[in-house]
């Protein structure tokens, strides 16, 4: 039987050549994510190309998934949040589909990767830090001391707390891709369990596999949202700064 | 569905989204169900876990770079493994009381203790 892990395998798709040393052949990652986008795109365009006041279903889901991120930017952002609301809105469209499309039978997750979480995870680290300098200056920089503690703490505090400002985008990525990196095995090892138990007892192991579908589904859609809200939380920081 | 329901009017529809919309935000907000109480918990449990292993990491690659930079090989990591193991327990305890939010701790208690006091005057 094949291994838990098998399915998480990068395979060339298409064998390109080298471009300063760095291999760009096209792989079955990178696949799912033109399919994830394309998928996305036509959901989005599709579900808005009839638009009525009155929205039917389709354009019903399309307006919900719009809302859904526009609250969760205004609730956490504010006003000045929306300059940035088309990225943090392809965001969570990438994430999320990544997630779903990886749900299917016989597809590939790339959100179980820790390279594109990494990526993601470090353009929203890079994208605020740039944000939260332009707009501050070297006011940004007061947030690492807290105001009030004596000034003898601070060789100790500051560093404290850059290393926690550093550990933001590693702690984004690997939730991510923990989530569903673990989701994954479990669901490959539990179905497993079905074929090596027989017929009879092979039952519980189904029931389980059953369940746990039903959670990862909720678990896909969960972690998109919160790399989302991250995202947003920590965007606030740099727009608000106290 | 009889015939006068077939067609309403946009002034209809809008007061029965009103309606609808005032009656989802009437429910309390955050019903505790027990399953999801339990997702929640499990998602702090797990967070808690890679907040202390990624300030530790970090912390021990700053260390490792420096030091690599320096020559002082292998006293600042073993310094930066320290702090990084501070700023784990200083990000669990954020995640924790909910203060992880704002960077910075001091920060993040001010900002939280300006919101409690707002709402509580508001509540007055």
């Amino acid at each position: 039987m094949s291994s838990p892990v098998e399915q998480f395998q990068i395979q060339k798709i298409i064998t390109l050549p080298e471009i300063g040393g760095v291999d760009v052949s096209f792989t079955n990652s990178a696949l799912f994510m033109v399919i994830a986008v394309c998928a996305a795109t036509a959901f989005l365009f599709l579900g808005i190309r009839n638009a009525k006041l009155v929205p039917g279903r389709w354009q019903s889901m399309v307006e919900l998934m719009y809302t859904f991120v526009a609250d969760m930017l205004r609730d956490n952002v504010g006003k000045e949040g929306f300059r940035y609301f088309p990225f943090i809105f392809t965001l969570f469209v990438f994430v999320s589909f990544g997630n779903l499309l990886g749900m299917l039978p016989y597809s590939f997750t790339y959100t179980s990767h820790i390279a594109v979480t990494g990526t993601l995870a470090l353009v929203v680290f890079i994208g605020v830090t740039i944000i939260g300098f332009s707009r501050h200056g070297l006011h940004f920089l007061r947030m690492f001391f807290p105001h009030g503690a004596p000034i003898a703490t601070a060789p100790i505090l500051i560093p404290i707390e850059l290393i926690s400002y550093f550990s933001r985008p590693f702690s984004l990525a690997v939730r991510l891709f923990a989530n569903m990196t673990v989701g994954h095995i479990m669901l490959k090892v539990l179905a497993g369990f079905i074929v090596a138990m027989g017929v009879v007892f092979g039952v519980v192991p189904l029931a389980a596999v059953i369940g746990i579908t039903i959670l990862e589904f909720g678990i896909a859609f969960l972690q998109a949202y919160v790399f989302t809200i991250l995202s947003c939380i920590y965007l606030n920081d740099a727009i608000n700064m106290h | 569905m009889d015939e006068t329901k077939k067609s309403p009017t946009l002034d209809d529809i809008e007061t029965r989204l009103n309606a609808a919309r005032s009656h989802k935000d009437a429910r309390p907000g955050g019903s505790p169900r027990e399953g999801r109480a339990n997702a929640k918990g499990m998602g702090v449990a797990v967070r808690i876990g890679v907040e202390l292993v990624c300030a530790v990491g970090v912390g021990v690659g700053i260390g490792y770079v420096l030091d690599r930079w320096l020559g002082t090989t292998p006293w600042l990591m073993a310094l930066f493994l320290l702090l990084g193991g501070a700023a784990g327990v200083m990000n669990v305890y954020r995640v924790v009381k909910g203060l992880d939010d704002t960077i910075g701790l001091g920060q993040a208690i001010r900002r939280k203790e300006e919101l409690e006091n707002s709402s509580r005057q508001s509540e007055k």
